[in-house]
């Protein structure tokens, strides 16, 4: 068997994780990642390029990608303008076939890690039209009646953040893997692979900070990975002490820049009440 | 071997299909994993699972293959919430209540029959002394751990409106997946679609494109235009548990149909009436409720509102302050109602209730009132009519 993926070095993998990229990566079928945003659905494809040395082509979908669109495009109003002009390219339609993202996969070299971020931005029946073309690796081009076929199977990473359901028999053909937000342990070791000169107690005070605010109730959106480790490279480059966030029962309890940890205007208004409220009764 | 988790799974009603096991099976031959039960744990997970909201039940049958235990009470015990068992208080009774059982034959009646029927449930379950127990510090809160649901209000005999606390239960969200059947209910949902170019100009406007070629002398004058969306909004209530049980079938669907046929939706859950305060989650009901003012705030006069509920419940509920069977409500639910309506014109109520009834009950009188007539049972005939209500 080919090397294993197991994480780089900036990225940590959990050992659940591991399992579902190897087996993926094995019995070359897609695999669907999902999770809370900022938990790392797409770097996790960026990461594995690096850590397997591997080209990586990405697919990102927006609301209006068409499948068709990651096969070919038949420009025909570039080929009717052209023959207004008289131009000789005219003749030959396959001037005028555009390759897509998986057209692009699969006359690749060597075996590609394609990126299909984001699928559920798609329109209901995006999956659905991939189907086949995910199954045997192969679509037909109706203009020059040509097979386009996989010189080989390139391992498809999927990201979604659950905005749709997925058609079930596309999810037959993936392999599933949901990213849990970390616990303290494996957040620890997701920011010190980030910032490996930070001080533990910064880490430590910044991590119960982060968690305390992650479980008030209501929060409209909780603050993920990723923005804890914007907060973080703040306070490292604000330069502010550790002892500065524990200050929690003093007329200063409002963690210095929570700004890159709520998002929301709700969000940061709950925040304040909540902490006012705790201010006035630690006061009494 | 396998197989007999394999069945376990399916019949844990987790949707696997023999193709994943084959996959499952694949992997295994491939020796992807070094033999470790983690390994094998995340293996199958990733394999079989394509939903985190799966990953619990997926759990409880891994385990219980393990073990080669069949389902134990101790587990169904674990998902009573713990809050009920902390605060017994919360369930006591009010004179009012009291007279209400009073008049359903005696609140020590009930209460036998209630323990009578939970042994019967405890026999089937074997070695169920952890449930007299329970049921001894606390049987009021009772209805809800029991899964299979003893009802007490069944002592009336079909008259739905009876004892308040009781009907505590734990809600389960709605499943939006429940596709079968749901397709009469999109084709009448369809009826609402409002097409507008919104967005890029991305298709070619073939009429405006020849007629300005034609002007241009012939030479070719591209003319784009954006493509046709549904630019419909839908706000969607559901009143949930309780007396809406039967119901939940024909809910979900509706909510599955709507879910895939409008963009921009948004829904709300409430319990038998509309007060200051809806929820998103069950789950969370409890902790992490939207305040009613919010939503009617946030959202603008041209969303479309769907009521949905049977409209089944004591008059009281709707039209008196502290009339919630749940809480404390400052200001009545027709109150609530009525401002909400104020503001979104467009809002109509299905009522899952076999329209025949609907004349004998009296809440269901006060509501038409409030949505002045705007109520349509839930059928695809009474969604086709609701939509076309909703269109004017």
């Amino acid at each position: 068997m080919s090397e294993k993926f197991t994480g780089s070095e900036k990225y940590v993998a959990t050992e659940d994780l591991m399992v579902a990229v190897n087996a993926a990566v094995t019995l070359e079928k897609p695999l669907l990642v999902k999770g809370e945003p900022g938990t790392g659905k797409t770097m996790l494809a960026e990461e594995m390029a690096r850590a397997l040395g591997k080209p990586l082509i990405e697919w990102h979908i927006k609301s209006t990608t068409k499948a068709t669109q990651g096969l070919y495009e038949y420009d025909a109003v570039a080929r009717l303008r052209d023959s207004q002009l008289g131009d000789e390219k005219v003749n030959d339609i396959s001037n005028y076939i555009v390759k897509g993202k998986l057209w692009e996969t699969f006359i690749s070299k060597e075996q590609p890690i394609l990126l299909i971020d984001e699928i559920d931005k798609a329109d209901v029946e995006f999956p659905n039209d991939l189907l086949r073309e995910l199954d045997r690796m192969e679509f037909f081009v109706y203009e020059t009646k040509k097979l386009i076929k996989a010189n080989n199977k390139p391992i498809i990473i999927i990201t979604s953040n659950n905005e749709k359901e997925l058609p079930d028999a596309f999810l037959r053909r993936c392999f599933f893997h949901y990213i849990a937000f970390p616990d303290k342990e494996t957040m620890i070791e997701i920011i010190s692979v980030h910032f490996p000169k930070i001080k533990k107690k910064l880490i430590n005070e910044a991590l119960e900070c982060f968690f305390e605010l992650r479980e008030i109730p209501g929060l409209k959106k909780k603050p993920t990975t990723s923005e804890l480790l914007d907060w973080i490279k703040l306070l490292i480059a604000e330069d502010i002490p550790p002892d500065a966030l524990r200050e929690k029962d003093t007329q200063k309890a409002i963690p210095k820049l929570y700004g890159a940890l709520l998002k929301n205007e709700q969000d940061m208004h709950l925040f304040e009440r909540l902490v006012f409220l705790s201010r006035r009764n630690s006061a009494n | 071997m396998l197989t007999k988790f394999f069945d376990n799974l399916r019949h844990a009603d987790i949707p696997v299909s023999i193709t994943e096991f084959l996959t499952l099976l694949r992997a295994l031959e491939k020796n992807i994993i070094s033999i470790n039960l983690d390994n094998f744990y995340y293996l199958a997970r990733s394999c079989l699972i394509k939903d985190e909201k799966h990953f619990d039940r997926f759990d409880i049958v891994f385990s219980n293959y393990l073990e080669g235990n069949e389902f134990t009470i101790e587990k169904i015990l674990e998902s009573i919430p713990q809050e009920w068992l902390d605060n017994p208080e919360h369930l006591q009774l009010s004179k009012e209540e009291k007279e209400l059982i009073e008049s359903l034959g005696g609140l020590e009646k009930l209460l036998e029959e209630f323990k009578k029927r939970l042994e019967e449930q405890t026999k089937k379950h074997k070695g169920g002394n952890k449930w007299i127990g329970t049921a001894g510090r606390s049987p009021f809160g009772n209805k809800g751990f029991n899964p299979e649901g003893i009802k007490i209000g069944d002592h009336t005999n079909g008259q739905k409106t009876a004892v308040k606390v009781w009907d505590r239960r734990v809600y389960k969200n709605l499943d939006e997946n429940v596709e079968l059947g749901t397709r009469n209910i999109k084709v009448a949902l369809r009826q609402l679609r409002r097409l507008a170019r919104q967005g890029v100009k991305d298709k070619l406007d073939l009429d405006t494109t020849i007629s300005s070629t034609a002007k241009n002398g012939g030479f070719l004058d591209l003319k784009l235009e954006a493509e046709k969306t549904n630019s419909i909004k839908v706000l969607l209530f559901f009143d949930i548990g309780g007396s809406m049980d039967p119901y939940i079938r024909l809910t979900e669907q509706l909510f599955s149909a709507a879910k895939s046929e409008f963009k921009y939706l948004e829904y709300y859950y409430f319990h038998n009436f509309i007060y200051e305060s809806l929820w998103k989650d069950n789950n969370m009901r409890m902790n992490s409720r939207v305040p009613t003012a919010e939503v009617i705030n946030t959202y603008n006069s041209t969303y479309k509102l769907f009521f949905v509920g049977d409209a089944t419940m004591s008059p009281y509920e709707i039209g008196s302050i502290g009339g919630s069977v749940e809480h404390w409500n400052e200001e009545a639910g027709a109150t609530w109602v009525s401002r909400i309506l104020n503001n979104f014109p467009k809002a109509v109520w299905l009522n899952p209730q076999p329209i025949q009834y609907w004349n004998s009950i009296q809440s269901i009188a006060m509501i038409r009132e409030l949505f002045s007539e705007r109520m349509f049972p839930l059928t695809t005939d009474g969604i086709t009519n609701a939509v076309n209500n909703l269109r004017r």
